[in-house]
């Protein structure tokens, strides 16, 4: 009876992760197929040698450097993660340790709201608000560190909601342990806690940065989208995926398969980081 | 046995009652630790003996809806007192869990990073202070080619003894110990047993244990919990030849007879 129940769960479980898995490789198949005659006309070095992004030329006369929106994408993605993970895993360590019971609880609705919050609101927020504040100190105001700060909001619900689930999925024993050898609140966070979330921190803040390389909408709308390839944080940038968004709408033959090659690329950005981290994952421990 | 003539008090407790979310599991007792003295506690399983134990280092304070009324006082302070530093109080009452809790750090680290949180600057005297803690609980040379590898790569047993080597580092006045040797074998079990009992006259220690054996051998004052509905009191108390020879109520006699419990 009870074996037969197994069978028929783990038969189910197999369904569902061989449907999740072959449509990842069905979308990547489909990013191929689509991108594949672009990287046939035009070769691997076109998209980072040729003088700018005029696609509209075909093979000869079109001009497809992507390297420009590749430095967007990648400047505004690493920006946003270095400024939202200290913020996150403060404010998750302050829900899950300092802050009382009522406060606490408070405070971490208010983040999942954060976190629910539909990226068109944010880049509405940061159209009407954000870019006029930065333009008034350095116009125009749409700029690479506009994009920056909009992500930053964005993804720190994110990291801050999954480190805080992290931490609590550290055994109270640990800081019971720590408590009875008189050991500080910080001292018990840094040398017991954080230690030993740190697998589930890392995938968080994978997480937050799979979220800001793939974010669109917000960005479009504060970033000015100009192709170039940004020399300071208050020039304007355009990312790959504002890319996407501004031109599949009109893109037509090598243009559109060109387009199709930046989201491999973007694919490709988000594989390299879940790599990166599973590399620097420590080993599983006992116990 | 270099014990003062009259025992004095280290520990004294009054009236201390502990509930969990309103359910009362201690009802009101009072008694008395003695200084440089080995209490064992016994009594059935449920019947308080960890919560009270987890007291006297307001360990407690970290279980949500536990409540704690009464006193407590170690060396004349009120512990239960808000003004207590509990940073100093968990210094000097030290104590081990009846589940082994080492850090999920390396053997090492288990030991050498308390100490250097609590001041001691000097690698190499860190250093000596953990060989000399690990030979006391006869772990040196079971872990000294592996002292970077995972504490929680070590079996219970050794986890036990690492938690104490652990206690010990910070020389604490008082020693808690909530059956220390219910994960160890014989040999182990003796070595811990030596342990404590070589610590008689310099530390108050305090040792809940289910082994009436044990406890016959190593203490000098033996408290009896006993549980009445869920509350738990203390039934008898007093030095434990008296209490192991001529048991007042017939409870402890039954209990330490091994007919019931
Ligand atoms: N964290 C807790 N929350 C609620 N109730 C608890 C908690 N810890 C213990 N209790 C209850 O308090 C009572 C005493 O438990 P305690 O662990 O102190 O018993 P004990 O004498 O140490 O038993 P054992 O010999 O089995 O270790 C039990 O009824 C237990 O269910
Ligand atoms: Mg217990």
């Amino acid at each position: 009876m009870r074996a037969a129940e197994d069978r028929l769960l783990l038969g189910c479980l197999r369904l569902a992760g061989a449907a999740a898995g072959s449509i990842v490789l069905l979308i990547v198949a489909y990013l191929l197929a689509e991108a594949l005659p672009a990287l046939q006309a035009l070769g691997p070095l076109r998209w980072i040698r040729d003088a700018s992004w005029h696609p509209a030329g075909g093979a000869g006369a079109g001009r497809f450097n992507l390297s420009p929106m590749l430095i967007g994408t990648a400047a505004a993605a690493t920006g946003a993660v270095l400024l939202a993970t200290p913020l996150s895993i403060a404010s998750a360590l302050f829900c899950r340790f300092y802050a009382p019971r009522r406060l606490g609880g408070g405070y971490r609705r208010l983040v999942q709201l954060l976190a629910g919050l539909p990226s068109v609101v944010f880049g509405f927020w940061g159209l009407v608000v954000l870019t006029p504040l930065i333009g008034r100190w350095q116009p125009p105001g749409q700029s690479l560190l506009a994009g920056i700060l909009i992500l930053t909001l964005m993804i720190l619900p994110t990291i801050s909601l999954l480190a805080e689930s992290a931490l609590a999925a550290v055994p109270r024993a640990y800081g019971q342990a720590a408590a009875a050898m008189g050991l500080t609140r910080w001292a018990t966070i840094r040398q017991v806690m954080l230690p030993a979330a740190i697998t589930g921190l890392s995938s968080a803040i994978l997480l937050g940065a799979a979220r800001a390389i793939g974010e669109t909408m917000a960005v479009l709308m504060v970033t000015g989208n100009v192709v170039r390839t940004p020399a300071s944080l208050l020039d304007p940038v355009r990312t790959l995926t504002a890319n996407i968004a501004l031109e599949l709408g009109y893109a037509l033959e090598l243009h559109r398969s060109a387009l199709f090659v930046s989201g491999l690329l973007l694919m490709g950005m988000v594989a390299l980081l879940v790599g990166i981290s599973e590399a620097l994952r420590p080993e599983e421990r006992h116990g | 046995m270099s014990l003062p003539l009259r025992p004095q008090p280290c520990l004294e407790v009054r009236q201390l009652s502990v509930s969990y979310d309103r359910r009362c599991v201690i009802d009101a007792v009072s008694t008395v630790m003695h200084r440089s003295r080995i209490t064992a506690i016994v009594g059935p399983s449920g019947c308080g003996k960890s919560t009270f134990l987890s007291c006297l280092n307001r360990l407690s304070d970290l279980t949500p809806g536990c409540r704690l009324s009464g006193s407590i006082r170690l060396d004349g302070d009120d512990i239960l007192s808000a003004r207590t530093d509990l940073i100093r109080l968990r210094r000097r009452v030290g104590a081990i869990a009846q589940r082994p809790n080492p850090f999920p750090l390396s053997i090492r680290r288990n030991i050498t990073m308390p100490l250097e949180h609590h001041g001691l600057r000097h690698r190499d005297r860190r250093e000596a202070v953990l060989e000399r803690v690990l030979r006391r609980v006869g772990l040196w040379r079971e872990v000294r080619g592996r002292l970077d590898q995972p504490a929680l790569a070590l079996s219970g047993g050794q986890q036990q003894r690492l938690c104490l080597a652990r206690a010990l580092a910070l020389e604490p006045e008082v020693l808690l110990l909530d059956e220390p040797c219910s994960a160890l074998d014989p040999v182990a079990s003796g070595v811990v047993e030596d342990l404590i009992a070589s610590l008689r006259g310099a530390t108050t220690q305090v040792i809940v244990t289910h082994n009436l054996a044990q406890a016959r051998r190593l203490a000098d004052d033996l408290i009896v919990f006993w549980t009445d509905e869920g509350r738990g009191t203390i039934v008898e108390q007093g030095p434990a030849d008296a209490v192991f020879t001529s048991p007042q109520s017939a409870i402890t006699a039954a209990y330490l007879s091994g007919s019931r419990g």
